[in-house]
């Protein structure tokens, strides 16, 4: 990402994102985290599963608006580690909707196949947060300008 | 820079835009599955006479799924989360604990002056959509096609998530037993939860549960819940009576019929008993919200494109 502001808004509305994600387990209340002044929510469950929808309508939106501008404006290219992230917010994103699925009501998946999807969601933010840490760490750029 | 848009680029975004919207658009089919293929169970008040013969034949039915806990519990850090252990009160059978799925709820009520009282059997309601199985982080809580929910005592932590998200409170939790054992015993977990799970392999064997065949008055009539609500609809007619289950939380597969407002019988419900209280589809605010998601993506390309034609304008 070129634009800074864009960049600000991406990282923060990850952080967002695993933040309700990281609420989905009974965790933030036993470590008092819930205890932090105006983070009482963070232990209320049904609150934290609304917000991370929220997170996930406007993370669908922000991709969209990246994808569509860089198709469009042809001015960059996205580096390696660019694909790497791409490909591990894309697998996100995807046992992400087939968790949306899953919670209207019926039997949509196998239970099995739920424990895999709810391992896999938490595993690949998981990767995300690391392969971000090196990035930021290292200084590796989504897209670099095109020669 | 080339600021005029090529057909080629043009389909190249909107199939991008096409790509992001349909991978979200799946849940438009979700609620097309379900509840008919679900088994509720009706029961009648008014046949209740509180004997307990269904605790009795449920507890049978299900001593060898009871938990053998190992004692001394590991030490919990932070000191907070305490261990909860049931292992000595194995008798009660008032309420509902890891040892006692189903318990007979006695409510005392003043109709029309007059001093009675009702005996209702009372679990899991087994919700059409239950946030205790779709919000457990594990999918230890699962539900199957039958509309049963089940915790798997092999992969619940206990954490005790599906007790809070329930709107009766029904998942009970005892330490000293369960995955978290062999994990990180003091920082992670605390048992795991246990309630009613409908006597699912007596189901798969073509029998019914025990606490249904066990009852002498014939209190429960278990069948596919389209004509479990048919009868209950029927019966309520019949003694103008009330209908509790059929849309409580969305709809569960426990279906209640009496003769007295839930109203009353809720208020003469005991603290930290399960309610009676009308409740709401829990899981459907976050569901509505699953329409945006569909939307958000054409939302996000409309932007792009809208930049970019603003930008090619000005040049």
């Amino acid at each position: 990402m070129k634009n800074k502001g864009l960049a600000s808004f991406y990282s923060i509305l990850i952080f967002f994102l695993a933040l309700t994600g990281f609420a989905q387990m009974p965790i933030f209340k036993r470590y008092y985290i819930a205890d932090i002044p105006g983070l009482g929510w963070l232990d209320r469950f049904y609150i934290t599963h609304y917000m991370h929808y929220i997170g996930a309508i406007i993370f669908f939106a922000f991709s969209a608006y990246m994808i569509v501008s860089y198709i469009m404006e042809k001015k960059t290219r996205i580096t390696i580690s660019g694909y790497i992230r791409l490909a591990i917010l894309e697998a996100i994103a995807v046992t992400g909707i087939l968790l949306v699925l899953r919670n209207f009501p019926g039997y949509i998946f196998a239970p099995n196949f739920i424990i895999f999807l709810n391992f896999a969601h938490l595993g690949l933010v998981m990767v995300l947060l690391f392969v971000s840490l090196y990035c930021v760490s290292f200084k590796k750029k989504w897209v670099l300008e095109k020669y | 820079m080339n600021k005029n848009i090529s057909r080629r680029a043009f389909l190249k975004g909107s199939i991008a835009a096409a790509c992001t919207i349909s991978a979200s658009a799946v849940p438009c089919t979700a609620q097309k599955t379900g509840r008919e293929k679900h088994l509720a169970t009706l029961i009648d008040i008014r046949k209740c006479i509180g004997c307990g013969e269904c605790v009795e034949a449920c507890r049978e039915a299900n001593a060898e799924k009871y938990p053998v806990p190992k004692k001394p519990f590991p030490k919990m850090y932070p000191e907070r989360s305490k261990p909860e252990d049931w292992s000595d009160k194995k008798e009660d059978r008032d309420q509902l604990t890891p040892y006692n799925w189903l318990f007979i709820q006695t409510l005392y009520l003043n109709i029309n002056g007059e001093e009675s009282s009702l005996t209702i059997p009372r679990r899991c309601m087994h919700c059409v959509n239950p946030p205790c199985v779709k919000l457990c982080p594990w999918g230890a809580a699962k539900q199957f096609e039958n509309g049963i929910s089940q915790i798997d005592d092999s992969l619940c932590f206990g954490g005790s998530k599906c007790k809070n998200v329930c709107p009766w409170k029904i998942p009970q939790r005892q330490s000293g037993v369960g995955l978290y054992l062999d994990v990180m015993p003091s920082l992670a977990g605390n048992g795991v939860m246990y309630k009613c799970d409908r006597c699912y392999t007596r189901l798969a064997k073509g029998e019914n549960p025990a606490c249904i065949d066990a009852c002498p008055e014939e209190v429960q009539t278990i069948g596919p819940r389209d004509e479990i609500i048919k009868q209950a609809h029927a019966l309520a007619k019949e003694i103008n009576g009330y209908i509790y289950g059929e849309k409580e939380n969305g709809g569960t597969n426990t279906i209640y019929v009496s003769p007295v407002p839930f109203e009353e019988l809720n208020k003469a419900a005991a603290k930290g008993e399960p309610h009676l209280k009308t409740v709401h589809d829990t899981m459907s605010d976050a569901n509505k919200l699953a329409s945006a998601m569909i939307i958000a993506p054409f939302a996000g390309a409309a932007a792009a494109f809208g930049k970019y034609y603003k930008s090619a304008k000005n040049s």
